[in-house]
């Protein structure tokens, strides 16, 4: 198209993400590259092969393993990060894609003294899972609901929470934790 | 699993130009942008290729703008940026409402429309719309660019008129006028693939043409055009329903059977009909 390359509406994200793809190799792999992840407002310096997901990436080469590996393949949303404020399917998103992002996981929520994030609070206080394997991504999905809409409705949590699946069947108490760290949160 | 995959390799352009350049010289690649499809795949063991060419990086296969009187949405442009474009909302509605029924969040936040396309299954979400849309698939290659109207680009079950050497870069929707309406049958409201998906185009007044196009019904997505013509001929919904059982050939399949299917079909079309005449 005519108009590719930045456009006057790009941000100082899209420049960035322009200069990285034009300064990077321009073929990967195989084998293992250098590949530098902002997780968590930290730097990882990994060596991971090109075709490692992000989620592999965290769970694996970093031992951040709060978010799950459930269905691997981009359907229950066990494994959700938040990368530049929008959530992801981190099974579903290439690592080597997302450098220069700021990459968020559930083991970055807590406060560095150990105090849960008003979200992990509420989940326990309204006993808001059973086996827990879904947790980690609804915890972070419903962190970037509340991000995004302070004030948020049910609709705009059940709307921000439909790409995570509990299989116990506990989405009344989720629903029941958002809407209480929504005031949490409001303070 | 994705274990043993170490002898994949992975092509990073640094523009368009390169890119393309990259699929003439160094083919056959299989693209990948969000992956929402490709990892699916890739860990059923099914994916082909060996080499990859990463488009996500193209920022400016993202855009969306107005020229003239032709809506251009750039292949790169994810469902989330379509369900936000204040353009697609305003002159291509039913495929905003399409996007924020692909996946959950998540996948629109990843998805995109050159990819849902590209990816080329019968049960695509956006494809009804952009073909009752009569939308034109922009492609290209280092050689040259071709417009292809939509309704002619799948030949096919999953298959299509691009080649190899060929990337979607965006697609072109000329003004729409009439009422547009979308509905997605499926299991779940999110997270769910479509069992029937519909699009249409209702006249509004003197302005527009009839417009009807369906998904999951058929190996590509089908434009009723002759069910179109009995609605706009003044035939009763019974007969266009039972012209529409003409059009459409859906299978048994994991997500429903044929039967499902076609009565579903035909009650999207009663319900398509009934909308467009409500004041």
């Amino acid at each position: 198209m005519k108009s590719a390359g930045v456009t006057s509406l790009a941000t100082a994200v899209t420049t960035a993400t322009v200069a990285q793809a034009q300064t990077g190799p321009r073929l990967v792999g195989p084998g293992d590259v250098p590949v530098t992840l902002m997780v968590n407002g930290k730097r990882l310096e990994l060596k991971i092969e090109p075709r490692v997901t992000l989620l592999d990436a965290i769970r694996n080469r970093a031992d951040l393993t709060g978010n799950k590996r459930v269905c691997d393949r981009g359907t229950c949303g066990a494994c959700t990060m938040i990368v530049d404020g929008r959530t992801v399917y981190s099974c579903s998103t290439l690592a080597i894609e997302v450098q220069g992002k700021q990459i968020r996981t559930v083991d970055g929520l807590a406060s560095a003294n150990g105090a849960m994030h008003p979200v992990q609070q509420a989940f326990c206080d309204t006993d808001g899972l059973m086996c827990g394997f879904c947790t980690p991504g609804f915890v972070v999905a419903t962190v970037a609901v509340l991000e995004k809409h302070p004030n948020a409705t049910r609709d705009q949590i059940s709307k921000g929470l439909d790409g995570n699946i509990c299989r116990c069947g506990t989405f009344v108490r989720i629903m029941e934790a958002a809407m209480k760290a929504r005031t949490v949160a409001r303070g | 699993m994705i274990g043993s995959l170490s002898h994949r390799t992975l092509l990073q352009p640094r523009s368009l130009t390169d890119a393309l350049k990259m699929l003439r010289d160094e083919g056959p690649l299989v693209p990948l942008a969000g992956c929402t499809d490709l990892y699916v795949s890739l860990n059923f063991g099914t994916l082909k290729g060996t080499r990859f060419l990463n488009l996500w990086g193209l920022a400016g296969l993202k855009d969306i703008s107005v020229r003239g009187d032709v809506l251009s949405i750039g292949a790169l442009a994810t469902h989330t940026d379509l369900i936000r474009s204040p353009l697609v909302q305003k002159r291509i509605p039913m495929l905003a409402a399409a996007a924020r029924e692909v996946g959950g969040v998540q996948i629109q936040n990843r998805g995109t429309l050159g990819g849902n396309v590209a990816n080329a299954s019968p049960a695509g979400d956006t494809l009804p719309v952009l073909a009752a849309a009569d939308a034109v698939v922009v492609l290209r290659s280092a050689a040259e660019t071709r417009r292809v109207p939509f309704t002619t680009f799948y030949t096919g079950y999953r298959q299509s008129v691009r080649r190899l050497d060929e990337l979607i870069v965006g697609f072109e929707i000329p003004a729409i006028h009439g009422r547009q309406w979308f509905r997605k049958v499926g299991t779940r409201a999110a997270q769910a693939i479509s069992k029937v998906v519909i699009a249409g185009v209702a006249p509004a007044g003197r302005a527009g043409s009839v417009r009807v196009a369906l998904g999951s019904v058929a190996p590509t997505v089908v434009r009723a055009t002759r069910t179109e013509a009995a609605l706009a001929g003044g035939a009763t919904i019974g007969d266009a329903q039972r012209t529409l059982l003409e059009e459409i050939a859906p299978i048994d399949d994991i997500r429903s059977t044929s039967e499902y299917r076609r009565r579903v079909a035909a009650n999207l079309l009663a319900r398509f009909w009934a909308d467009a005449h409500r004041k």
